[in-house]
């Protein structure tokens, strides 16, 4: 006799919430010690909507014939020299900071949720962490063989999971999540599923696909819409999380509020290097920050937060800073990157005179008065054979370890600083947002890894630049400088038959 | 609270005392509205070092590319340590003079506010 098919709602019944089980002889409380020292209140877990209605024979059947499409594409791509197609060689360098930045962050977000996918004491909330956990396992492993094809033609990607490990700018995305992986299971759920994956990811996913779209790079695309489905399911249970946590006790709500101001503070500030990604690396441009920012975080994120007016959570604390930070960021960033670019692990270069004069038509109220003196004083250097690198190591943040690079938004000549103090010592902020993290848990950030101060104590290879970029994972000489006479791009001239 | 922790204990490792800076201190330095320079430097200095050596020797190394900086007129200069304002002696060490692990000091040069009206 034929065994009798479950009905779906049954199999989805017995292959999710019936996994639990009573506690006959254990505390509950020690199966799940996390759950209540951050101050969250839950009354009834049964009152957890599942976001997405999947069970885990269905997941792998799912995510199984989507990659193997997506390698077929891959395939495809390295055998018609997909590499080829792309705008210019200054293009690929936008890939290389996805892939040091961006990818590893994957990683982090799969131990992340694999972690608190063991810690809630709801049977929903975990079988949603941890399909969260596999898809991210699977960005990172297909995101590095989507650029794979890459690292065969051009320099920079070579060694990216040490220079994830050392190099000092790519601190910044690893702190950002070893603060969220530290803290307790519902700060890492509003941080990275609710603030980043819900609310901020669009202006980091968005602009990566449509940038690869635009400067024909096919592989990046075909990644990212293999990961569509998965962000989508990322956004539900962010969703989710939140509007659970503040339905459930009404002492939740000043606890989530705190945690929504710091992570939306922090995800800016994480994505600063999207902003000077659109604004300067990409040949073809997409739309510009400031455009991204106020059709995804503006308009998008205005109508969340008022849906959320009803729970009595407002707005982000420093929404209107980062509503005035998005006329500077993007510029202030690249010419950081610019003068530091002997140091970085991918290629830096001034704008051609069109994407000036496309700088100036997006930000008429900023870019010729502030931003473009510069880049015409940088090319009177680079014409008199001096182009411009900065040789002193730079002053970093004690929370989110940016370089203090960003200015006061209303005096825009000045740099912010700010500072505290804490058992006799002095820490120092690219803002009052940072500073407000630090001051909220000083023994968290008192031991961020600073790669200066690491630098300067001897941990770092060196003493000297080339010794320590050898440390970070950096061929000398191949991955960083200008990209003008660099081998990326006398490469490409040769494939491409120009002198 | 200084940490939210499971640990109601718990406490960091600070990882930049002074001590882990072998005989070192780090002093920070921002030359107010010189943009060229697109963030506040980080020296590494023994806290024995005159202000003198600090100003004409490794300040001078790191923003001697500007144009302006040969044309500061030291006695107009407006100096400023943690939002204080500083007057500094050139011939006593940034120990005997308060300036400790990880301070930071600012400075403005008045007339001289950079490059094309834009703080370069």
């Amino acid at each position: 006799m034929a065994a009798k098919k479950l009905s779906l709602k049954d199999k989805y019944a017995l292959l999710t919430r019936d996994l639990d089980w009573e506690f006959s002889y254990e505390e509950r409380k020690e199966a799940f010690p996390f759950e209540e020292f951050e101050g969250i209140k839950i009354t009834d877990w049964s009152k957890w909507e599942d976001p997405f209605r999947l069970t885990m024979d269905a997941y792998w059947k799912y995510q199984a014939e989507k990659e193997k499409k997506l390698y077929a594409i891959f395939d495809a791509f390295a055998q018609n020299n997909g590499q080829l197609n792309v705008t210019d060689p200054r293009y690929v360098n936008a890939i290389k900071i996805f892939l040091t930045a961006i990818s590893p962050q994957e990683y982090q977000a799969h131990q992340g949720f694999a972690h608190v996918g063991r810690q809630y004491g709801g049977v929903g909330a975990r079988v949603a962490c941890q399909m969260q956990s596999l898809d991210e396992l699977r960005h990172v492993q297909t995101q590095v063989h989507a650029m794979s094809q890459y690292n065969k033609y051009f320099d920079g990607f070579q060694n990216w999971s040490q220079m994830q490990d050392r190099l000092w700018y790519l601190s910044v995305p690893v702190s950002f999540f070893h603060d969220a992986r530290s803290a307790g299971p519902f700060e890492f759920l509003v941080a990275i599923g609710f603030s980043f994956e819900y609310v901020l990811t669009n202006l980091l996913f968005v602009p990566f696909m449509s940038g690869a779209a635009y400067n024909g790079d096919m592989a990046t695309v075909t990644f990212g819409f293999s990961a569509q489905s998965d962000e989508a399911r990322h956004m539900t249970l962010g969703l989710e999380v939140i509007k659970f946590l503040l339905e459930q006790h009404e002492d939740n709500v000043p606890i989530v509020q705190k945690w929504i101001d710091k992570w939306f503070w922090r995800g800016t500030r994480l994505l600063t290097v999207v902003a000077m990604m659109m604004d300067y690396m990409l040949p073809n441009k997409v739309m510009s920050w400031k455009e991204a920012w106020g059709m995804y975080f503006e308009e998008a994120g205005g109508a969340l937060f008022k849906d959320l007016a009803r729970y009595g959570i407002r707005m982000p604390k420093f929404a209107d800073q980062i509503e005035k930070e998005k006329e500077h960021a993007s510029h202030q960033a690249w010419w950081t990157f610019y003068t530091y670019g002997q140091a970085a692990g991918f290629h830096t270069w001034i704008p051609t005179d069109e994407e000036l004069d496309w700088l100036s038509e997006k930000y008429p109220e900023t870019f010729d008065k502030y931003y473009r003196p510069r880049w015409e004083y940088a090319k009177q250097l680079e014409a008199e054979g001096k182009r411009f690198y900065n040789g002193t190591l730079l002053q970093l943040c004690s929370t989110c370890q940016l370089p203090l690079m960003f200015t006061e938004m209303d005096d825009p000549t000045l740099i912010s600083q700010r500072e505290t103090h804490y058992h006799g010592e002095h820490y120092h902020f690219c803002s009052d947002g940072c500073k407000e993290i630090f001051e909220e848990e000083p023994e968290k950030y008192v031991q961020s890894w600073l790669p200066v101060h690491q630098i300067y104590q001897g941990n770092c290879g060196g003493p000297d630049l080339p010794g320590i970029l050898e440390f970070c994972g950096i061929n000398v000489g191949n991955d960083n400088l200008d990209i003008k006479g660099s081998p990326d791009e006398q490469r490409w001239k040769q494939w491409k038959g120009v002198a | 609270m200084p940490v939210h922790a499971y640990t109601s204990d718990y406490t960091g490792t600070v990882r930049d005392l002074a001590e882990n800076f072998h005989g070192n201190h780090v002093v920070y330095v921002c030359w107010e509205r010189h943009l060229l320079f697109s963030c506040p430097f980080a020296f590494l200095v023994p806290p024995q070092t005159s202000f003198r050596t600090l100003r004409d020797q490794l300040m001078a190394e790191a923003y001697g590319a500007h144009p302006q900086w040969a044309q500061i007129d030291w006695s107009q200069v407006n100096w400023s340590v943690s939002g204080a304002p500083f007057e500094p002696q050139l011939d006593k060490t940034l120990e005997e003079q308060g300036l400790d692990h990880k301070a930071s000091l600012r400075f403005s040069t008045p007339g001289l506010d950079g490059m094309s009206g834009a703080g370069i």
